[in-house]
């Protein structure tokens, strides 16, 4: 597929298999499974807060590890990608493959999904061909029974061959059983007896044939049978991959390579491989088809009625998107108009503390640095990045994580497909800026789930025009406080919500016109297939969703950007307290900046804050509000109202307002994005371009509103 | 209207149909045969999206959604 090692994650897995070999006394758990089965629950469930993940744990998009202890013996999880097959059709199939194959997992579970295990079946099969250390969770029994689905988990289990066990992770029921499953099968020798498919007869023939001499040159180490069929289906990836981590080059050996010319001539009469794996795979479906037809009653044969019948709704013709824009003003109207309370709250009691440390430091006589640096500088730069963010994100993130949880956010990528067709884009891409909104490092990361190179690249270069969580308290707190009530009363959150809307779909609009361009020029080419599943709507766990939004989500952001916000606040105390000539460092970079900032509706202060928010966009309005104060005009900030005087006073109007919004939603991506995107794309010209894309089309869309502001005198520009 | 072949995508929303044969190659044939399209497979047209296309389909037990670039690549018998 012309992907390089780390782009299709095989870079995941090396540090996964390193892991392993790191913890002596670890065994290895893999857990697998097909995407939107709760094979994430059922890791969370298990490990707990035990674990290390990446910024977006609700979905799984590299691999995750936790720990946990059952039976004196501690177990690492390992969270393997999400796939429907272990063919290597994709990227993440081949690292669940290659994981299952060469990790050396002491058990693998495969989540599986109770109201469609037929469908789940294919992967259970595929992994049954490879290890008989499986074990079999069924998931989601709760959801089965509601929809009057009955499973015999014992018949289940004896055609199987092994341990199938049911659960239903989000309440915590079947794990233990699940973990003495996992304990009998990783300590010791499995005992299981893993079913075995049968081919047709010419496919069974060229097995017996291929499958002595692999076991020659393997040893014990890889089951013959499947390596037999995976030579003659002509698997070149798996060949590589044998090379890679077993140092074992099969098609070197000339004595299988010679039985392997013998078997395609003969007993295929040298058919098109394709046509044999057509073969192979509907060997495995006609056996899941047989398993589940004895093993799995529908009492109700329109068991799914209800999911239709909100489908019909969600993604009707007319009422499909307006829904989709209503759900998310809704989401907004609520952050804005409940952030702006304990937003005003946390600021007077961090100040408070402020005045306080302040009376410390004058009572042990220290110099003024040093309260300058500490207090001016560290504690009120990160005192603002947590009055500023917390609050809003406290509420966005588990409203947003409800969405994710009930299964609505297919159902987006279901709606907007068309818009990415003409835009020459995939439609996963809706799904890959869904995760932008947690976090633009984790949006490029996902895009992972598009296989074709050119559509994934188009993902990553957009991704930064979806405002995440970073920058999505700017923008609340910028409309909080510009659009404050005394000017418009009642109407006051509508307007904010309106707002905020239309920032985002504009947002999404220049994702589908750069995309556009993009196809058109760069990256010219034809949009590729498009298959998305649209998984059943599930009953959401509120309690689940709040601690684990708030813990994952809000407190990592938060710890980030306080992180952040303390250098940065140095920095600036700094420059803005040497004086050279008798203006502060700040002043000369603020000036510098200012004619060029001017053009664009910004000032020099506010362009100076989104470049030394560099490393995390969410310290760009306290930068903002640092680099005002230390000019010296208030000092004394207690709420939003006082903060908007500081910056009317400072040459702000709505159209400042609104340049800074689009600013903030059109440049840079932060460090950590960058970062990720070199990584995922493994070029510096594709970062250096997706650098330049937002940022250029920011410049562009501010010099224009602010010209016409100008131009039509609205505004008040004469501040600037 | 039997023992016609029609490619999936002009399957009429609420019909069903059973898989024929796959007219795709490469890539896009994996996938389907991943959903569990082989031969005399059944599949019902449920619902189109707000612009028409793409359309889900109920198949095994599960919802996809499918491109009519991709559906016209299915050849289906209406069973009505």
């Amino acid at each position: 597929m012309g992907l390089t090692k780390q782009s299709t994650g095989t870079g995941v897995l090396d540090s996964v298999l390193r892991i392993e070999h790191n913890i002596p006394g670890s065994k290895v758990i893999a857990l697998a499974g097909n995407p939107n089965v709760g094979k994430s629950t059922v890791f969370n469930s298990l490990t707990g807060l035990n674990q290390h993940t990446g910024n977006w744990p609700g979905k799984t998009v590299a691999s995750a590890q936790g720990k946990i202890k059952h039976k004196g013996i501690s177990f690492t999880m390992v969270d393997i990608p999400g796939t429907y097959s272990l063919m290597a059709n994709s990227a993440e199939e081949e690292v669940a493959r290659d994981f299952i194959c060469f990790g050396k997992p002491g058990a693998i579970v495969i989540v599986t999904d109770a109201t469609c295990l037929e469908r789940n079946m294919n992967l259970v099969l595929q992994t049954l061909e490879i290890s008989d250390r499986v074990v079999i969770c069924v998931n989601l029994i709760d959801e089965a029974q509601r929809k009057k689905i009955s499973i015999d988990y014992k018949e289940l289990s004896k055609e199987l061959g092994v341990p199938v066990i049911p659960t239903n992770a989000r309440s915590n029921y079947g794990l233990d059983k699940l973990m003495d499953a996992v304990y009998d099968i990783a300590i010791g020798e499995p005992g299981t007896r893993p079913v075995s498919i049968t081919y047709d007869d010419e496919i069974e023939t060229a097995i017996k044939i291929l499958s002595p001499r692999i076991s020659e040159l393997a040893g014990g180490s890889l089951n013959a049978r499947w390596v037999a069929l995976k030579l003659i289906e002509g698997d070149a990836s798996l060949l590589k991959s044998l090379n890679e981590y077993l140092g074992l080059d099969i098609t070197k050996d000339e004595a299988l390579l010679e039985l392997l010319d013998t078997v395609k001539e003969k007993i295929f009469n040298n058919m098109d491989p394709g046509l044999l794996r057509d073969r192979m795979v509907s060997g495995l479906v006609h056996m899941a088809e047989r398993i589940c037809k004895r093993t799995v009653h529908f009492q109700d044969a329109h068991y799914d009625n209800m999911d239709r019948k909100i489908d019909r709704i969600l993604t009707s013709r007319v009422l499909g998107i307006p829904i989709m824009i209503g759900l998310l003003a809704f989401i907004f109207w609520l952050t804005i108009t409940a952030a702006n309370v304990p937003s005003e709250i946390i600021a007077s009691f961090l100040f408070r503390i402020e005045e306080h440390l302040t009376a410390f430091f004058i009572r042990q006589g220290l110099p003024g640095w040093v309260h300058g640096v500490l207090v001016l500088g560290i504690y009120r730069t990160v005192a603002w990045v947590v009055s500023v963010m917390l609050p809003p994100m406290a509420i966005f993130f588990p409203f947003f994580t409800l969405l994710e949880d009930l299964g609505y956010l297919p159902r987006i990528a279901f709606n907007l497909d068309n818009f990415f067709k003409k835009a020459c884009a995939h439609g996963k891409q809706a799904l890959t800026m869904c995760m932008g909104f947690g976090c633009n490092a984790a949006g490029v990361i996902g895009c992972r789930i598009i296989d074709s190179p050119r559509e994934r690249l188009i993902a990553t270069l957009t991704n930064n025009f979806v405002p995440c969580n970073g920058r999505f308290p700017t923008l609340i707190a910028i409309i909080a406080m510009f659009f404050a009530k005394s000017h418009l009363g009642a109407l006051q959150p509508v307007v904010s919500t309106l707002l905020l809307t239309g920032i985002v779909v504009l947002g999404i609009a220049i994702t589908l016109f750069i995309s556009k361009i993009l196809s058109k020029t760069i990256l010219k080419g034809i949009p590729s297939s498009f298959a998305l599943e649209l998984p059943p709507y599930r009953k959401p766990q509120i309690g689940r969703i709040i601690i684990r939004s708030i813990l994952d989500r809000t407190v990592f952001v938060l710890g980030r950007a306080v992180m952040v916000a303390a250098p940065a606040g140095l920095i600036i105390w700094v420059m803005a307290n040497i004086n050279i000539g008798g203006y502060s460092i700040l002043a000369y970079c603020t000036s510098f900046l200012d004619p060029f900032a001017t053009l664009i509706g910004l000032d020099g202060s506010i362009l100076m804050a989104f470049i030394l928010g560099f490393p995390a966009n969410e310290i760009v309005i306290p930068i903002v509000i640092m680099s005002y104060m230390s000019s010296g005009s208030i000092h004394e900030l207690g709420s939003l109202i006082e903060l908007k005087e500081l910056l009317v006073s400072n040459g702000w109007t709505w159209v400042t307002a609104i340049c800074v919004m689009i600013f903030s939603l059109m440049h840079w991506p932060c460090g950590t994005t960058l970062w990720t995107i070199r990584k995922e794309t493994q070029s510096w010209k594709w970062t250096i371009a997706s650098f330049l894309i937002p940022t250029l089309t920011g410049i562009i869309i501010c010099f224009v509103v602010a010209g016409t502001a100008r131009l039509l005198g609205l505004g008040g520009f004469q501040g600037l | 209207m039997n023992n016609q072949y029609i490619p999936l995508n002009s399957l009429p929303i609420g019909k069903k149909a059973r898989v024929k044969a796959l007219v795709s190659d490469g890539n896009l044939r994996r996938r389907m045969l991943d959903f569990g399209l082989i031969s005399d497979t059944l599949v019902e047209a449920l619902q189109k999206s707000p612009s028409g296309d793409p359309v889900a389909y109920h198949i095994r037990g599960a919802v996809i959604a499918l491109r009519s670039e991709e559906a016209s690549q299915i050849i289906v018998e209406p069973t009505y």
